[in-house]
């Protein structure tokens, strides 16, 4: 029998990924695996990965894990890549874990330009915990922590993560994608093997921020979600390239 | 072996990399600086790496991520960058990997001031951080210990695949001393790291993990459990401490790091008075060396002093649970960056006489 | 023997820099030795003090509240610490600076002006070195030649800088004999 598509080979079949249906994150982590089995480099890479949901697919993956407290995976990434070069160092967060209380890790880490893929999960919420307002919650979406939805007077504006790394003078790589439709998780996967491969080639810092869908807590069903990112999210966060030097 | 006259922050520097710490992440605070400073164009002459991390969480983060990968590494702070790393010593303990974090304490409570002070005992030795673990912690008193401890707290660390974190001060650092340095070890006598380092795949092809976190309560129940285990064998195994004139005190004195070396002076000063008195120095505060205390001839000591640079008084807590409350305790305290004198024990152990 | 010695003066005096030569010194010479500085938050100026303890067995406390020798470079310092002394203690004045006198009957004084002596060398930055001659002239704590040798080697990296700081040393030896 000729197979023309499976999983990665090294993907766990025991364990589950724990995501909800529909979510995002299981596309990300696929696409992650194959792209990581592609480059045949499963031997050398460490996935740094944080807290909250984007943690949860850790064992699943089948890749070695250092579990990250909460938002500080670009140091650790930074910290693990700089000790050890040969190593292909993965930061995988989420929203809450990268843009709020790993602020700071995120940032110096893009700013120092350290050769780490950093792959950020954006679905405009704090998802395990229960779908607190997040750094990137959408003007007028509302969220348990922003009843009335977020409002630019109040909670300020969502940070738009991908633009603001690309200002900095170090990252070579950066760009916005989406993994609700085949068309753009295709995409999701090229920007993703780009940014492993300027690591392999010591090329320095790419950042691929990805739009991803949250059913559960955005209450709505896995395809008016998807709807949700082609009409709603990506006319705050514009998908695209935001900077290439490489 | 040649002696130096060397700083304490850059002593303690100095004997990490002898022991083959090839990575440092800190952030600035007084009074730990020079051993930033230090490291910071040390390490990369013997092949390591440095990083001024952004914050102190960084820091301790960083520290995590290279120690998980089997080389040996080192953060340093003083009390209110310690309240900061927190979280990050609590996953080294939680995950179980071999680091060293130094202390050079200064007074709080928060900013307090940057002169020296031992307000950081109940911080070091009970409660770092949330979620119930202990640290291995030594207590240096001199350079020269400073030295030799955190040299060998290295060593422990990998024994027992935790953080070891060494409670020195303000005093300790910022003094010189006639100290002998310990040799440089190659890194190729180094215990391997193979069998668990993050960055290497099981021999069956699956993947490692590192981490404090578990998917299930049996899980973290039994991590808990093999911990508690760890604790156990350093009770049984590692109390250290020293114990100068006890053979025939009828007046106990004892204090850890700089209060142990000043409570010293002041017991030869007692002796030299005609006083019997004597000195009970922890080196390892956890575990906490109550053997010592255990071996005191309770029927000829009927009071003990405990030296402290602490407001509220915080080891002597400690020595009353080690006495089993059976002695009275006299505390001999100083705080806010104020120095513990000899004079003070002295004249608190005659006014008893 | 145990001995201890408290240097205070204004920060940029050269306070910092002769105790932890002292201890140096001393080292060399096979002995125990401790420097302990008072620091804080200031990175210039205000005010500065070092304690050296020197001693052949282990040195306790490295702090000590009575003192076997103090060297007052200002008036200040002077007044802070004088009273400090032990019976049959030694205190060395910078008397370009500090006008008071000690009065203790038990306390060995000499008045040295230190700043004036360094100008007539042509540099007053070497006040601290002449204090230092005149220490370990006074004490007789360390052989004054090995003391000169080892503390010219840690000071003089240029020839001509080594020779003001052996004259300056010689100066403030003399000033005390």
């Amino acid at each position: 029998m000729n197979v023309v598509y499976g999983s990665p080979s090294f993907t766990s079949e025991v364990m589950g990924t724990g995501y909800c249906p529909g979510c995002g994150h299981g596309t990300v982590h696929k696409l992650l695996a194959e792209v990581v089995e592609e480059l045949s480099v499963r031997e050398k890479t460490v996935l740094c990965y944080p807290i909250g949901c984007a943690g949860l697919g850790g064992g699943w993956t089948n890749l070695n894990t250092l579990s990250c407290a909460h938002g500080r995976a670009g140091a650790v990434a930074t910290a693990v890549k700089k000790t050890n070069q040969d190593n292909v160092i993965i930061a995988y967060q989420g929203d809450g874990d990268l843009a709020a209380i790993g602020m700071a890790e995120t940032m110096h880490a893009a700013n120092r330009g350290e050769n780490i893929t950093v792959i950020f999960i954006n679905n405009t919420n704090f998802g395990m915990t229960g779908g607190q307002m997040a750094p990137t919650t959408l003007i007028g979406q509302k969220a348990t922590t922003s009843p009335d939805g977020r409002d630019l007077e109040r909670h300020g504006a969502p940070f738009k993560m991908a633009e603001l790394i690309a200002k900095l003078e170090a990252p070579k790589f950066v760009g916005r994608y989406a993994v609700h439709d085949a068309k753009n998780a295709i995409k999701t996967k090229a920007a993703i093997k780009k940014g492993l491969q300027m690591q392999l080639d010591k090329k320095g810092y790419s950042f691929i921020e990805v739009l991803s869908v949250c059913p559960t807590n955005w209450k709505k069903n896995p395809l008016d979600s998807a709807k949700y990112i082609d009409e709603v999210v990506s006319k705050t966060y514009p998908l695209g390239v935001y900077k290439d030097v490489e | 072996m040649s002696k130096e006259f060397i700083k304490g922050n850059e002593a303690i520097a100095e004997a990490a990399v002898r022991a083959g710490c090839r990575f440092f992440a800190g952030y600035p605070i007084t009074p730990q600086n020079d051993i930033p400073e230090y490291l910071s164009k040390r390490l990369f002459e013997v092949g390591g790496n440095f990083i001024q991390g952004e914050s102190e969480v960084a820091s301790v983060n960083m520290v995590f991520g290279v120690a998980a990968t089997g080389i040996r590494s080192m953060t340093s702070s003083s009390g209110p960058g310690l309240a900061l790393k927190a979280e990050g010593i609590s996953n080294l303990a939680g995950a179980r990997v071999p680091s060293v974090v130094v202390n050079v304490a200064r007074g709080g409570p928060a900013i307090g001031t940057i002169l020296t002070a031992q307000q950081d005992y109940l911080s070091a030795t009970k409660a770092p951080a949330p979620g119930g673990f202990k640290c291995f912690v030594l207590a240096p008193a001199t350079v020269q210990e400073a030295a030799d401890l955190v040299y060998e707290a290295f060593d422990i660390a990998d024994k027992y695949r935790t953080p070891v974190y060494v409670l020195a001060d303000g005093m300790t650092g910022n003094m010189m001393e006639v100290v002998e340095l310990p040799p440089m070890r190659e890194l190729s006598e180094l215990p391997s790291k193979d069998d668990w380092r993050v960055n290497k795949l099981e021999q069956d092809g699956n993947f490692r993990s590192i981490s404090s976190y578990s998917p299930t309560a049996e899980g973290l129940q039994e991590m808990n459990e093999a911990s508690e285990a760890m604790y156990q064998q350093w009770d049984k195994e590692e109390q250290r401490w020293e114990a100068f004139m006890m053979d025939d005190a009828e007046y106990v004195v004892t204090g850890y790091g700089s209060s142990g070396r000043i409570a010293k002076s002041a017991v030869k000063e007692l002796r030299a008075q005609g006083i019997k008195a004597g000195l009970i120095r922890p080196i390892t505060l956890v575990p906490f060396p109550k053997d010592a205390f255990d071996q005191i001839d309770y029927g000829r000591i009927k009071e003990i002093f405990v030296a402290e640079m602490s407001i509220p008084a915080q080891y002597a807590d400690d020595v009353r649970w080690a006495t089993k409350s059976k002695l009275e305790i006299i505390s001999v305290l100083t705080s806010g960056g104020v120095i513990l004198e000899t004079e003070a024990i002295v004249d608190a152990v005659k006014e008893r006489v | 023997m145990e001995k201890s010695l408290l240097i205070a003066g204004f920060g940029g005096q050269g306070i910092m820099l002769i105790g932890k030569m002292l201890g140096f010194a001393a080292s060399k010479a096979g002995m125990n030795a401790t420097f302990y500085p008072s620091y804080g938050a200031e990175q210039r100026g205000g005010t500065a003090n070092c304690t050296v303890i020197i001693g052949d067995d282990e040195i306790g406390s490295p702090v000590s509240r009575r003192l076997d020798t103090l060297i007052a470079m200002n008036e200040p310092s002077f007044v802070r610490f004088v009273d400090r002394m032990k019976k049959g203690g030694v205190v060395i004045v910078n008397s370009s600076l500090v006008q008071s006198k000690v009065e203790d009957k038990d306390v060995k004084a000499f008045y040295i002006p230190a700043n004036d002596l360094a100008q007539e060398l042509g540099s007053v930055q070497v006040a601290n070195i002449i204090v230092l001659g005149a220490y370990i002239a006074a004490t007789g704590i360390l052989d004054a030649e090995f003391a000169k040798q080892v503390i010219a080697e840690q000071l003089g990296r240029k020839p001509e800088m080594l020779e003001l700081n052996m004259q300056a040393f010689d100066k403030g030896m003399a000033a005390v004999k």
